[in-house]
């Protein structure tokens, strides 16, 4: 019986956040719809790092990754005429197949090695697309890359418009990506992150799974990179540089990493404090600093990140109805 | 005589200049308990992860089931029934009880990847979760499933690192000092249980330090010393031959 009510409770709690989430871009000015869009884009990208990081390694390579399904995307559509939603498709695969072939070469590293490995290979890539102006177009990047095709009389070049397609690829994505967490797979990440020698001796082939995760990660982040440069209509290799990977890692620790929400939660917070009290105040160009402030205060006070803040509020807001229930496993990093 | 399930061949491994395991020579008879013992850096240790495909041979071979599996990976050894456990607690410490032991069942439950996602794997888990709660009850832990593992008792975390283990269906278990850090109640209970799982019909191999438990419970002693073997008999055989006595105390005239 209790069990219905929280149950209800949840569906009618989740129809509500769907309901502010199609009625959100009405609310808000040209200008914060499209910071809007630019949000949905990033949660697919953070949500996306969270896979990757249930295996243990840390990547700082996830933003040019994003960036390698944003040019092949971008050159898809531009040089071979491919349909924009065919080619960010092919962008995402490309990103995966690019994941795929440096899981070779990184996954012989763990932890710290892995980390700046991933950097290294990162930066190589975003230097191939600096030195050859064919196709990648040099520091410059790929301009006037395609739009999304207008579907019907609903012009994709309205923030609104691409707000909404947005959340449909990126709420389908999500999906996919919690169910494959709840699913063995996402137990199986747990299992190689926390010991990899006794997965190893029960028949997982740890180096298959490291990779799996790698891939879909990247996948997923090149998809986020294909929605990006579709609406931005620009990209180049500046723009998926480190500074940008330092956000996603922010975004993430501050959100917290244990459970499926955190670095989402992280990303919308943050983008709210960037958005509406930094710039509405003019003081954007210190975003660094605020944001270098607000990790170290996070970490501090704040060890298991955003989400725990919501973890315990839910605690408090259902111990006033139901007695405690049992703590599921925590996964602390 | 029956085929060995295990056969060791002048099997080598040097680290550097250290011959850590040399021409080193036994066979594991199927259903029966295998002990390997020797003092202090014998090189049962590295033996055990040579077999178990941690370390590649420097020479010789491991055949098992007359098929060579020299340098084979771990994972793969698991898929064909070769099992190992760890010296300690190594679990998955944030876990609970029966999702160790669901990983344990990676090898059954194996289904797509696009069955996991829209979950059409269930028939393949449902089974996992049955023959996981099959096995806690085996190892009489059924009461405490859903506690994390970091919360039991040791004797209950090697008894869950044995259940991990049998998860993977092992023809021939490989049992890293089982026995270690237990108080005399729980080595008994824990003999128990490694003779239910030879009853379960599988062979037992293990490394151990407590010779009350290896001469109960083995079948066949191998004793190693300097990374080769010294003596191999039964239990009653090897506790009076003169070379392990001197192996393991030093010789009489050492003494005098």
């Amino acid at each position: 019986m209790r069990e219905d009510i929280s149950k209800i409770s949840k569906w009618g709690l989740g129809l509500v956040f769907l309901a502010a989430l199609l009625v959100l871009p009405q609310v808000l000015s040209y200008s914060q719809r499209e910071i809007a869009v630019l949000l949905v884009i990033n949660v697919l990208l953070v949500a996306s790092y969270r896979l990757m990081t249930l295996t243990g390694e840390w990547s700082l390579g996830h933003v040019v990754i994003m960036g390698v399904g944003a040019y092949a995307s971008a050159l898809f559509a531009k040089r071979l005429g491919v349909p924009v939603p065919v080619s960010m498709f092919l962008g995402a695969s490309t990103a995966g197949l690019a994941a795929a072939v440096l899981s070779f070469p990184l996954f012989r590293m763990k932890g710290f090695y892995f980390l700046i490995g991933s950097f290294a290979a990162g930066e190589v890539i975003r230097l191939v697309w600096k030195y050859f102006s064919t196709p990648f177009g040099g520091p410059k990047g790929i301009k006037l890359i395609p739009g999304f095709p207008d579907i019907g009389p609903i012009s994709m070049f309205e923030p609104e418009n691409y707000y909404y397609l947005c959340l449909a690829v990126v709420s389908l994505s999500l999906f996919i990506l919690y169910r494959i967490e709840q699913s063995r797979i996402g137990l199986t990440f747990h299992a190689i992150h926390w010991q990899d020698k006794l997965a190893e001796s029960v028949g997982v082939g740890t180096f298959r799974y490291r990779m799996l995760a790698f891939v879909l990660a990247s996948f997923f982040a090149g998809l986020s990179g294909a929605l990006y440069a579709h609406y931005i209509g620009t990209i180049n290799p500046t723009r998926f540089d480190v500074e940008e990977m330092v956000f996603v890692l922010i975004w993430a620790i501050v959100g917290g990493t244990n459970t499926f929400f955190g670095p989402i939660i992280g990303v919308v917070a943050l983008t709210i404090i960037n958005e509406i009290i930094l710039r509405s105040l003019g003081f954007d160009s210190a975003r660094p600093m605020i944001y270098g402030a607000l990790l170290i205060l996070s970490v501090l006070f704040l060890p298991k990140g955003l989400e725990g803040v919501v973890q315990k509020a839910g605690r408090i807001f259902k111990a006033r109805k139901a007695p405690e229930p049992t703590v599921r496993r925590e996964q602390n990093a | 005589m029956s085929q060995p399930i295990l056969e060791v061949c002048d099997l080598c491994r040097s680290f550097g200049g250290l011959k850590a395991v040399h021409n080193l020579n036994f066979a594991v008879e199927p259903q029966t308990i295998h002990g390997l013992i020797g003092p202090n850096g014998a090189g049962k240790t590295t033996t055990f992860n040579v077999i178990s495909g941690f370390y590649a041979p420097s020479s010789g071979k491991v055949v098992y089931q007359g098929r060579d599996v020299s340098g084979m990976k771990t994972s793969k050894l698991a898929e064909i029934g070769l099992i190992r456990t760890f010296q300690g607690t190594t679990l998955f410490q944030e876990f609970s009880v029966i999702d160790n032991v669901r990983i344990g069942c990676h090898n059954s439950a194996r289904s797509g990847f696009f069955s996991r996602i829209t979950g059409m794997d269930r028939a393949v888990e449902t089974a996992a979760l049955d023959k996981a709660h099959e096995l806690l009850a085996f190892f009489g832990l059924s009461e405490i499933a859903n506690e994390p593992a970091a919360s039991l008792p040791h004797g209950h975390q090697r008894a869950l690192g044995m259940a991990v283990a049998l998860a993977a269906d092992p023809k021939i278990i490989l049992l890293d000092e089982p026995f270690t850090g237990m108080n005399p109640d729980e080595t008994a209970r824990m003999m128990e249980l490694v003779r239910d799982v030879r009853r379960r019909g599988i062979t037992v191999m293990l490394v151990e330090h407590d010779m009350k438990a290896v001469m109960g419970l083995c079948d066949v002693i191998t004793v190693m010393n300097f990374g080769s073997r010294l003596v191999e008999g039964t239990p009653d055989a090897v506790r009076n031959d003169p070379k392990v006595i001197e192996a393991y105390l030093g010789r009489a005239i050492d003494a005098a």
